[in-house]
């Protein structure tokens, strides 16, 4: 597996006020999105373990139009990968930050 | 937002039991924050999930306390590993000691190649939880109807449960389609023929042939009514109790015992020496009295139940 | 003196060479292959039918029997190259040269021969322009072609895939050429007459039904929440604010996630009634949830699709009809309805290149164009106008007065970023190229040229390039949709924020869309059990698609 760890500014801060929220699921082109609170205001933490080696440049991107697209700020992201496409990714990070404003089900 | 009811083929393992249990009630154990993961995916680089494909914990069911567990068809096939299993296995002996009844939403294929001996043991110390369980008064009930279907060691699993709600897409087996196909050729069994897989493992017949007792639609609200009624049933037969006076949870539940056992032996026999001649489910169906046997697969559910409950052989003394 | 009946003496000549095999018009299938090496000639010009659906196939079969020393060298002109047999011809030396519109299931093995020289190709049409030149330049000598069933007069019934059969028989028929139909039986009386026996030379009772395969079956158990998103950009971005009633869907899953969003997206919307109310289409199964809901007013059809004929003969409000009941469809005039009577055509492709240029074809795929570029392109025309047509030549020409100005008709592309095995939708140069390169061809084949492209939809969000007022603004609004490919990582990212304050891009957060909403539950149907179920036990899906 290839772990990849990102620290990086995030501008908007995560709305709501729930402590966690899952998304997604591991199966072949999908993955699992684990969202907790816990880093600073301004910063989003996230973890990757993937099977799918040497995509670093392509995780950076979607990274990087994830905090600037949505309010990610003060989050820990954690992602287990099932090789799943970037567009998905990105789908699941936007739905992740949806769900942990949500109130708690 | 949909028209429709909720699918519960296509529901995620959270997702099916925020359809059952009260809103608001379930705490669960061992969740994904915990990130009690397997440690033997790595091995092979395959990716980790944080719950192990696995949701257990408590919940109520209309005020009652009960405990769930929902596996996850879509990772790893839903297949048991180390960590699902222990998740299980320790949910139906904390039952046990809590004298409270079990859901388990089966979707598996079985066990996990990659953990094959620590997955094949805890088939074994989940069958054993599931009958000490049983044999304490609690009732197991299972639902079936999910993309994995419920084979390999979660059929052997089912088989021990108290009661069974399946719907049309649920399958129930020991040996799968495709390995069927690979030991015993195409001529045997064609995995590829859709409706041939349906017709012999799948809800209508097992149900059927006594392999499951509540027969559902595809939706996960009726899949809670069955479970509330497989929640007032006796616990064993010859319990006989008024569902509508005794609230269930409460009042006599005496638990699984040899006579039951034996009951259900002499029934299997009888099973064998009944349709053990048959080619395909349809001749069972002929001989079970359904006249136009082919015309099942179609058939809508409420059409089927009916015809169901006049035809079929009842499993009730084993479960 | 010339003498002006020469056609008609062939044609004589070859009705006379057949009649030792048959009876009346009714051939022996015995001898079907001595039959059709008596009434062809070798160069012939020659219409195997060939459709989109619908196949001649028991004629294919016994034209590819033939000996190539006595039937060689003849000039295929057929709609679609779908069977294998269609192919072996030309591997054997029977045919030659080829003009086709369509290839579907043979697009690897035409591209292979195409490179290895088996094939000499006239050109790649689409159905529209196919048809035409079967009145100009094209006119088959001979028409191989298929059909439900016949009477004893010749007398054809096509049931409900008539598909190509009248435009082929009208163009070969009187043009003095020579028509031959396999019918799967011989009745005493048809249920409704599509061809008329006169125009019919001799009938094959084939004793089965021709082969159809079932095209426009989408399984909603495969859609995927990123198609859903999609869908629900188009539905909001683009049917809303153009107000389109009067359409064509491709085959692709996102259109038909479209269709399934509507009795649901749509209703949440408030559209029912606003948008989709007239289309030309095949008779998508997932389509049904929307007619049922009272989505659809009418529907006409380029062909049928299997399992769907009891649910069409069950709603002849929605569907045109013959006095049997079944479906009439028609691909030729449902084409022209198409290009002439729709103001959206929205569909996929495999590849969009930086200008707007889109193709179907790769360096080893060939799949040809069909009716894509027809639908797909902005009819010139066109005289009369609809609130969108004018709406969307107004973005394209704020300047002109209004009363000279054209209107355009909405031309959509939309699809993932990223498609079947993780190819990039998105391009330098299109594989369309590399092609007309290796093949010395004078035209690239473009599916959707640039300057009849509108909007492009990914899952990013949609570009409007109707309002882009350069090349540049273009290509910007085309990689601000192309999300995370080597192409829209490449994008300027200022430019493309001041594109999206110009609407010129719009994202699913501009639009209000919520990403947890791109949800399988927001399905009016999940699997083809619910599209069944849908219908009232009317759609029959074929075994292949059922889990039951």
């Amino acid at each position: 597996m290839e772990i990849l760890h990102f620290d990086i500014a995030a501008p908007v801060p995560a709305g709501g006020t729930r402590a966690m929220a899952l998304v997604g699921v591991v199966a072949s082109g999908n993955l699992e999105v684990l969202v907790e609170r816990g880093a600073a205001a301004d910063r989003c933490a996230i973890e990757i373990s993937t099977a799918a080696h040497g995509f670093r440049d392509l995780w950076d991107a979607v990274v990087a139009d994830f905090v600037g697209r949505r309010a990610a700020g003060g989050l820990r992201i954690a992602i287990n990968d099932g090789g799943a496409r970037p567009d998905t990714v990105s789908l699941r990070l936007a739905q992740a930050v949806r769900m942990i404003e949500e109130p708690e089900a | 937002m949909s028209s429709l009811h909720q699918s519960w083929y296509e529901a995620g393992a959270r997702e099916r039991i925020a359809a059952l249990v009260d809103a608001g009630s379930f705490t669960e154990y061992v969740g994904p924050e915990r990130r009690e993961t397997s440690p033997h995916l790595g091995i092979f680089d395959l990716p980790a999930q944080f719950d192990d494909g696995i949701v257990v914990g408590a919940a109520t069911v209309d005020g009652t306390p009960i405990l769930i567990a929902a596996q996850e068809g879509r990772f790893m096939g839903g297949a048991f590993g180390e960590v699902h299993g222990a998740k299980l296995t320790g949910l139906l002996r904390a039952a046990k000691a809590l004298n409270r009844d079990v859901v388990i939403a089966f979707d598996t294929g079985g066990v996990r190649l990659q953990e094959a001996n620590a997955g094949e043991i805890a088939i074994a110390e989940i069958m054993r939880a599931v009958t000490e369980a049983r044999i304490a008064g609690v009732r197991v009930v299972g639902l079936i109807g999910g993309r994995a279907g419920c084979y390999g060691g979660g059929g052997l699993i089912a088989g021990c449960c108290s009661t069974l709600i399946i719907s049309e897409q649920g399958r129930i087996s020991v040996t799968g389609p495709e390995v069927i196909e690979t030991n015993k050729g195409v001529e045997e069994f064609d995995s590829r023929d859709r409706a041939l897989v349906w017709r012999t493992m799948g809800g209508k017949h097992r149900t059927l042939i006594g392999g499951a007792d509540l027969f559902v639609d595809d939706d996960a609200a009726a899949f809670r009514a069955a479970m509330l009624a497989a929640l007032v049933r006796p616990a064993k037969a010859g319990s006989v109790r008024n569902a509508s006076s005794v609230p269930f949870g409460r009042g006599e539940r005496p638990g699984l015992d040899l006579a039951t056992l034996d009951a259900e032996q002499d029934r299997l026999e009888r099973r064998i020496a009944r349709f053990g001649d048959a080619a395909d489910a349809t001749d069972i169906w002929r001989t079970l009295g359904i006249d136009d046997a082919r015309a099942i697969p179609d058939m809508p559910s409420a059409a089927f139940a009916t015809l169901a409950a006049q035809y079929r052989e009842s499993a009730d003394d084993a479960r | 003196m010339r003498q002006w009946n020469t056609r008609k003496q062939m044609r004589e000549e070859r009705i006379a060479a057949g009649r030792g095999f048959a009876t009346g018009k009714l051939v022996d299938p015995e001898t079907l292959v001595d039959f059709l090496e008596a009434v062809l000639r070798p160069g012939d010009r020659v219409c195997l039918e060939g459709d989109n659906q619908k196949q001649a196939d028991v004629l294919a079969k016994g034209l590819a029997a033939m000996d190539p020393a006595r039937i060689h060298d003849l000039h295929m002109v057929q709609s679609g190259v779908v069977l294998p047999e269609h192919l072996d011809v030309f591997d054997s030396g029977i045919a030659k040269r080829l003009d086709f519109s369509y290839s579907g299931p043979q697009s690897a093995r035409i591209a292979r021969m195409l490179f290895g020289g088996k094939i000499e190709l006239g050109a790649i049409h689409t159905y529209l322009e196919l048809f035409a030149r079967y009145f100009v330049d094209l006119t088959p000598q001979v028409a191989l072609i298929a059909a439900v069933s016949a009477d004893r007069h010749g007398n054809l019934y096509t049931g409900p895939n008539t598909e190509d059969t009248p435009t082929v028989v009208e163009a070969t028929s009187f043009g003095s050429g020579l028509v031959i139909a396999q019918v799967g039986e011989i009745v005493d009386t048809l249920p409704r007459v599509d061809i008329p026996g006169d125009q019919v030379h001799f009938v094959l009772d084939a004793g089965r039904p021709f082969y159809v395969e079932p095209l426009f079956t989408r399984d909603p158990a495969a859609m995927t929440e990123t198609q859903i998103l999609t869908a629900m950009l188009a539905i909001k971005g683009l049917y809303q604010p153009y107000g389109v009633r009067r359409l064509n869907h491709g085959i692709g899953f996102n259109t038909a996630a479209i269709e399934l969003l509507l009795p649901t997206y749509g209703e949440k919307l408030g559209l029912k009634g606003k948008i989709c109310t007239h289309w030309a289409l095949n008779p998508h199964p997932t389509l049904i949830p929307a007619i049922e809901a009272g989505w659809v007013e009418q529907v006409h059809c380029f062909g049928s699709e299997v399992g769907m004929e009891d649910y069409l003969a069950a709603r002849p409000d929605i569907f045109f009809t013959g006095p049997d009941g079944s479906l009439r469809s028609n691909r030729a005039f449902s084409q022209t309805a198409g290009l002439y009577a729709c103001d959206m055509f929205i569909g996929s492709t495999l590849q969009i290149d930086l200008a707007g240029h889109s193709s179907t074809i790769t360096a080893n795929r060939i799949a040809g164009f069909g009716g894509a570029p027809n639908m797909g392109s902005d009819a010139r025309g066109r005289r009369h106008p609809s609130a969108p047509w004018l709406q969307a030549g107004a973005e394209a020409d704020p300047d002109t007065a209004a009363p000279l100005r054209r209107g355009r008709k909405l031309v959509v592309q939309i699809g993932e970023t990223f498609g079947e095995g993780n190819a990039p939708l998105f391009v330098e140069k299109l594989g369309a190229l590399e092609l007309a390169e290796k093949l010395d061809l004078d035209l690239a084949p473009i599916m959707v040229y640039a300057d009849d492209t509108t909007h492009i939809v990914t899952e990013e969000g949609i570009a409007n390039l109707l309002l882009c007022r350069n090349a540049d603004e273009r290509e910007q609004a085309i990689r601000g949709v192309a999300g995370f490919t080597e192409i829209g990582r490449g994008r300027d990212k200022a430019m493309v924020e001041r594109l999206r304050e110009r609407k010129i891009i719009q994202r699913p957060e501009d639009l209000g869309i919520d990403p947890l909403d791109a949800n399988r539950n927001m399905l009016a149907a999940r699997s083809i059990k619910d599209l069944m179920l849908a219908s009232g036990g009317l759609y029959r899906p074929p075994s292949r698609f059922r889990n039951w």
